[in-house]
């Protein structure tokens, strides 16, 4: 099934023996000069990138002052060193978290630090060589920003800035990954990540319309570019697109239609991801969020809903405000942005939605907490609200569910392994080392409690986990969208009676 | 990486999808699946062309429920799913079938 080894997934998580350069090899695929350009960078590496690299990272240490502080602040004291799921997965030393840190760190010391200035050995201060460069772009690609490290650094240096950090100088030097920007560059353009225009994501929702009235009997719509609804869902493109993601959105209809709610999505803003985010490039996460701003205003929305999308999520509870703010034109009652999660919670605490959890008694479900949701944003209006609120969402409507081990969820949550751009073939191999911890926990409940499938709330780990898990024993299909148990579980009211249907539960 | 149909040399991207859309004839479809040690069958045809006729017409592959509801139709319902479609194509159909109809690569979180 591959051509590298497939890790074991063992009861405990134990620290692999250190394999030097294991993944020395692994690279994305270099961004083409046209996408480049389209983003603002140089289209392929410039003459004199060495000095521009450097200039670069001067400016982004005096912009971002946590940039310095992190490289400033590290003690070595080893908390990080196992945390990471690259590394846990890889072996290779060089995906320790403060490895990967002490990549840029040295560069840093050698041009900004006094110390690294005048003696730079003593301080393994190095100069900005191809080398360092190549480096970079292999070990800052095997980041996925999730901030697990974080968490366990006592001086919570986040090792995801500092890789954003790396992707932004490469970038600046005309060395770009062609995954991200080539994606960035359709946003900009056509309005998502897929490169879906209008005329094919109408024809995308008129066919899913069709698919629920044959389900359910009942008229749901899926409302594109209507002006004067109450909600704008910005979704990632792949809720129109993929499975399991396209029964979330179903799920998400199936809700605005049960509490008669007025919504619609955009053509324009028909994405809720932001790989800016992922390259560390303010300027194309304030373009691509602009987007957003742009039709809410023109639809003339009052406020704005975000599906199931994990780093979208961070971008807009976290920075939308900043990079496309105020907001005051949209309704002062509802928080903005609010998260599809919070909008189902909301309506089911209020019963405003019944339902059979039995509809899902085929599975025993656990819930996979995303990293950008899990330590970089919230919901609700207590601390802890985005784990708790989807977990009662899942309880509300399944009756089935388990938590895996509490190191792995929660704050300590462990990656799906195809977060923050690295969701492509070409890093196949790091997706698959990386997502073993994840898969290991999962193994544990399923081994332990009869799990069967997986929830997740983040388009980037649905189409991971549907890519991982067959290469641990498992099936694509364990992976199911949140609310699509939402979905399966809800009862319209307005659905015709039950004899009248001629299909029979057949489970 | 270059292939080689019918005595003519067509270029493809680092991924094996055709760097020039126009490029594409059956013979493409038939040297990629080879190369992948496929043998391509009416079903396989089935699926490539609509997805041609749909990328004719929206400039983009069609959503898996749009491919698999279009092959329910034609094909009947028991195979209108993604099942089958991994069946004929076991590393995706929206990926592995795009290539040979000569499409561009799907994008994004899928």
């Amino acid at each position: 099934m591959a051509d590298f080894d497939i890790p074991e997934l063992k009861e405990t998580l134990e620290i692999p023996p250190l394999k030097e350069d294991a993944m020395a090899h692994s690279k994305p695929y270099v961004a083409k000069a046209e996408f480049q350009e389209a983003l603002g960078f140089p289209g392929e590496l410039i003459d004199n990138w060495e000095d521009v690299a450097v200039k670069k990272l001067g400016e982004l240490k005096g912009k971002f002052r946590s940039l310095q502080v992190f490289l400033d602040s590290c003690v070595k004291c080893g908390a990080c060193t196992d945390k990471c799921h690259y590394f846990l997965g890889t072996a290779d030393p060089k995906n320790m978290p403060v490895a990967r840190q002490d990549l840029l760190r040295k560069v840093y010391r050698r041009y900004y630090t006094f110390a690294g200035r005048f003696f730079p050995k003593l301080v393994g201060a190095v100069d900005m060589t191809r080398e360092v460069l190549d480096e970079w772009y292999s070990y800052f690609h095997q980041c996925s920003q999730c901030r697990r490290c974080s968490v366990y650094c006592p001086y919570g240096i986040d090792t995801a800035e500092i890789s954003m950090a790396a992707r932004e100088i490469m970038d600046a030097v005309g060395l770009g990954q062609k995954y991200c920007n080539e994606i960035i560059a359709k946003v900009h353009k056509i309005g998502n990540n897929l490169g879906l225009p209008e005329p094919a994501l109408a024809d995308t929702l008129e066919g899913l319309e069709e698919e629920v009235k044959d389900d359910t009997g009942v008229d749901i719509k899926f409302p594109l570019d209507v002006k004067g609804a109450d909600i704008l869902l910005v979704t990632p493109s792949a809720d129109f697109f993929a499975e399991p993601h396209v029964d979330g959105l179903i799920g998400y209809a199936k809700v605005f239609h049960e509490t008669g709610a007025s919504w619609t999505l955009s053509s324009y803003a028909s994405e809720a991801a932001n790989f800016g985010m992922f390259i560390g490039s303010y300027e194309n996460m304030r373009r691509v969020s602009r987007r957003i701003r742009k039709a809410a205003k023109e639809l003339g929305v009052k406020r704005i809903i975000f599906g199931e999308c994990g780093h979208a999520w961070r971008v807009a509870y976290s920075f939308l405000n900043t990079l496309a703010g105020p907001w005051d034109f949209l309704d002062p009652n509802y928080p903005v942005p609010q998260h599809i999660c919070e909008y189902t919670w909301d309506a089911i605490q209020k019963g405003k939605l019944k339902f059979d959890p039995s509809e899902n008694d085929h599975m025993t479900l656990t819930f996979h907490d995303s990293c950008n949701v899990a330590r970089a944003s919230r919901m609700g209006d207590k601390p802890g609200g985005q784990l708790e609120i989807p977990r009662n969402i899942i309880k509300t409507v399944c009756n089935n569910y388990v938590d895996m081990p509490e190191n792995t969820i929660g704050e300590a949550t462990f990656c799906c392994g195809g977060g923050g751009g690295l969701l492509t073939d070409d890093l196949m191999e790091l997706r698959v080392k990386g997502a073993m911890p994840r898969m290991a926990a999962y193994k544990s409940v399923v081994d332990e409690y009869g799990v069967t499938n997986l929830a997740a709330i983040c388009a980037i780990c649905k189409t991971q986990f549907a890519k991982v898990l067959p290469y641990y024993g498992f099936t694509m299909d364990q992976i199911v969208s949140v609310h699509q148990l939402v979905g399966d579980a809800l009862i319209l009211s307005d659905a015709p009676s039950e004899d009248a249907g001629d299909e029979a539960d057949d489970e | 990486m270059p292939i080689e149909v019918e005595g003519k040399t067509i270029e493809t991207d680092e991924e094996g999808y055709l760097a020039n859309l126009n490029d594409w004839t059956p013979a493409v479809a038939e040297a990629m699946a080879k190369e992948d040690g496929t043998e391509l069958t009416d079903a396989h045809w089935e699926v490539i062309n609509f997805l041609r006729e749909y990328y004719d017409e929206y400039q983009i592959a069609p959503a898996v429920r749009v491919l698999t509801k279009a092959i329910g139709k034609k094909l009947g319902k028991e195979k209108g799913n993604s099942k089958y479609l991994y069946e004929l194509f076991p590393y995706g159909p929206g990926k592995q079938a795009c290539k040979y109809a000569g499409l561009p690569k799907p994008t994004g979180c899928v």
